[in-house]
């Protein structure tokens, strides 16, 4: 394993930089110039209406979504596209996957692989994409898989499994690319509410070791308790930001204000 | 008895099958021994050993081929999608027995011999610059080419891969879009996301449909006789039904391979569709299948 630290020595470089980034999915103009910066180590809550944009925000990070305008760099590095002479031209295919590579993503509904065993979720991409041995992905599996707390789950498929079991299983894969930011789609919307605490836990306890962390969720009090910065998106903007305890009690824009007198 | 009606139909039943027994028994046009003795001959089981072979091959090259052009259909490229959903309308609209005696003359447009690849229109090129010449890479013997099994192997896989472009199509386009976002999401490319994540799960819908296929093309090859291939079981087993004038036997002894050899690929079927639907047992219970997610995912 040669990257036994996902984040190599701050490099004073910011993990991910936004800047006026627009995306519209036809017509429509989803994000109306983002501009923001996460440092390496942080937690930034990420939250907002429904329609908001918020997730395609962060879709856009990791390149599943392109954008429209402006830049998007993550690690100092231009995300899926290169500029020349003032234009931005899409990198090749090969390109993009190596950079997706280290950015682990976890979806609302979890997105495994149903043919596929807990351990073979989390290795298929470290032995196809980064040619790891079977053996070294499988300890290191294991290893994942024992620290979201599944490791008597090893060798179920996702259909015998709880949804919170198998989001855990979900952040087990993204992590076993040894990613050096994590972006988090709502992570615990789709499970039912008895649930929500064990993905919540295993995601604590990564920000407390100090991965880089964009999340979208509805969960306040996890904003409040590991979030550095607390992000409100409404209708593609950024309309207020600042440390989540601020925002919770003195929000700023009337906009914030009524979002949460609504869901707190 | 409480439902009279089953059991009528039961007694229908049982009479209509005690009738058809006696047919069999008391009329002296089956010739059973007959049957048996010339039903295993060696010209028929070599006919056997033809028809086998010929659906194996046509359905492993028509899957491949329908795969290819299932992925084309489902390519951005308008080109790419346009000739395959041009493929899949002409073959899938003209009759195999017309595509296969179609195949069969091919020879007529190769008449000097040689299927020539190369430059398209270049001695016509040439000549607008006065010289003489070609450029053509290299040349098949349209003989052999086109000869009774090839031509006909070439029949079956062209028709048959424009089926099973559009039910590779419809298993690939059953794939949660979820799951090639995952896979890209980690940094899988294209071609192994199709091959590793999305084609193992759309074989579930797949298979059962190319069950029917292989089973179709195995009755199918019997149409190769219009090329014509004659070392075929249809065309051996009628061989000596007209050599012997005993023509019902042999007809009943076609059946009776034809059954069998399905019976196989039956077998065949059960073991494949069980192999790829692990990971789905569970969901049969109250296990909630998870619901496909759009595009863009549930909210934004």
């Amino acid at each position: 394993m040669t990257d036994a630290d996902p984040r190599p020595a701050t490099t004073g470089v910011p993990m991910v930089v936004a800047e006026a980034v627009h995306k519209s999915f036809g017509h429509l103009e989803v994000l109306k110039g983002i501009d923001l910066v996460v440092e390496r180590g942080q937690v930034m809550v990420v939250v907002g209406p429904s329609g908001s944009g918020k997730s395609t925000f962060l879709r856009c990070i990791n390149h599943l979504e392109q954008i429209n305008a402006g830049r998007l760099w993550v690690d100092g590095e231009l995300v899926g596209y290169r500029e020349h002479g003032g234009k931005l031209h899409e990198l090749p295919e090969k390109v993009i996957a190596r950079q997706r590579a280290s950015i682990g993503m976890v979806f609302q509904r979890f997105n495994l692989f149903p043919h596929l065993t807990a351990l073979q979720n989390v290795v298929e991409a470290p032995m196809r994409v980064r040619n790891h041995k079977r053996a070294d992905a499988e300890r290191r599996g294991r290893a994942l898989l024992d620290q979201v707390g599944l490791a008597a789950k090893v060798d179920s498929y996702p259909g015998e499994l709880s949804g919170g079991q198998q989001q855990r299983v979900a952040i087990a894969r993204a992590l076993a690319m040894d990613p050096k930011l994590m972006l988090f789609d709502e992570p615990t919307s789709a499970l039912d509410p008895e649930l929500v605490g064990e993905v919540l836990d295993v995601m604590k306890d990564l920000a407390r070791q100090g991965m880089t962390m964009i999340v979208v969720t509805h969960e306040m009090g996890f904003a409040r308790e590991v979030g550095n910065e607390l992000v409100f998106m409404d209708e593609g903007v950024v309309v207020e930001r600042g440390r989540p305890a601020d925002v919770f009690t003195r929000p700023q824009q009337e906009r914030t204000k009524s979002f949460f007198s609504k869901i707190l | 008895m409480r439902h009279p009606g089953r059991w009528v139909g039961v007694g229908v039943i049982g009479v209509l099958v005690a009738m058809f027994v006696h047919l069999l028994v008391t009329n002296d046009a089956f010739q059973w021994s007959f049957m048996v003795d010339n039903m295993f001959s060696e010209p028929i089981r070599e006919g056997a050993r033809t028809t086998i072979v010929l659906t194996v091959l046509s359905m492993v090259l028509g899957v491949l081929l329908g795969i290819v052009l299932a992925v084309m259909r489902l390519s951005p490229n308008k080109v790419l999608s346009w000739s395959a959903w041009v493929y899949v309308w002409i073959f899938r609209s003209v009759p195999r027995l017309v595509l296969l005696v179609l195949a069969g003359n091919l020879g007529i447009i190769f008449a000097n011999g040689q299927i020539e690849f190369g430059l398209p229109f270049d001695r016509q090129l040439l000549d607008l610059f006065g010289v003489e010449g070609d450029a053509r890479i290299f040349g098949l013997d349209s003989r052999e080419v086109l000869s009774g099994f090839s031509a006909a192997l070439i029949g079956l896989v062209l028709s048959e891969a424009a089926y099973m472009a559009e039910i590779v199509r419809a298993g690939i386009l059953s794939v949660d879009s979820g799951q090639s976002e995952a896979a890209l999401a980690l940094g899988m490319n294209r071609p192994l996301t199709l091959r590793r994540i999305v084609l193992p799960q759309a074989m579930r819908v797949i298979l059962p449909p190319t069950g029917n296929e292989t089973i179709a093309m195995l009755k199918d090859t019997a149409l190769v006789v219009a090329v014509p291939v004659s070392n075929e079981l249809f065309f051996q087993l009628q061989a000596v039904g007209s050599r012997t004038f005993q023509v019902f036997p042999v007809l009943v002894a076609a059946c009776l391979w034809y059954i069998a050899l399905t019976s196989v690929l039956l077998v065949g079927q059960h073991f494949l569709e069980k192999r790829f639907s692990r990971g789905f047992g569970a969901r049969k219970q109250d296990q909630p299948v998870p619901v496909p997610v759009g595009g863009m995912g549930g909210a934004t």
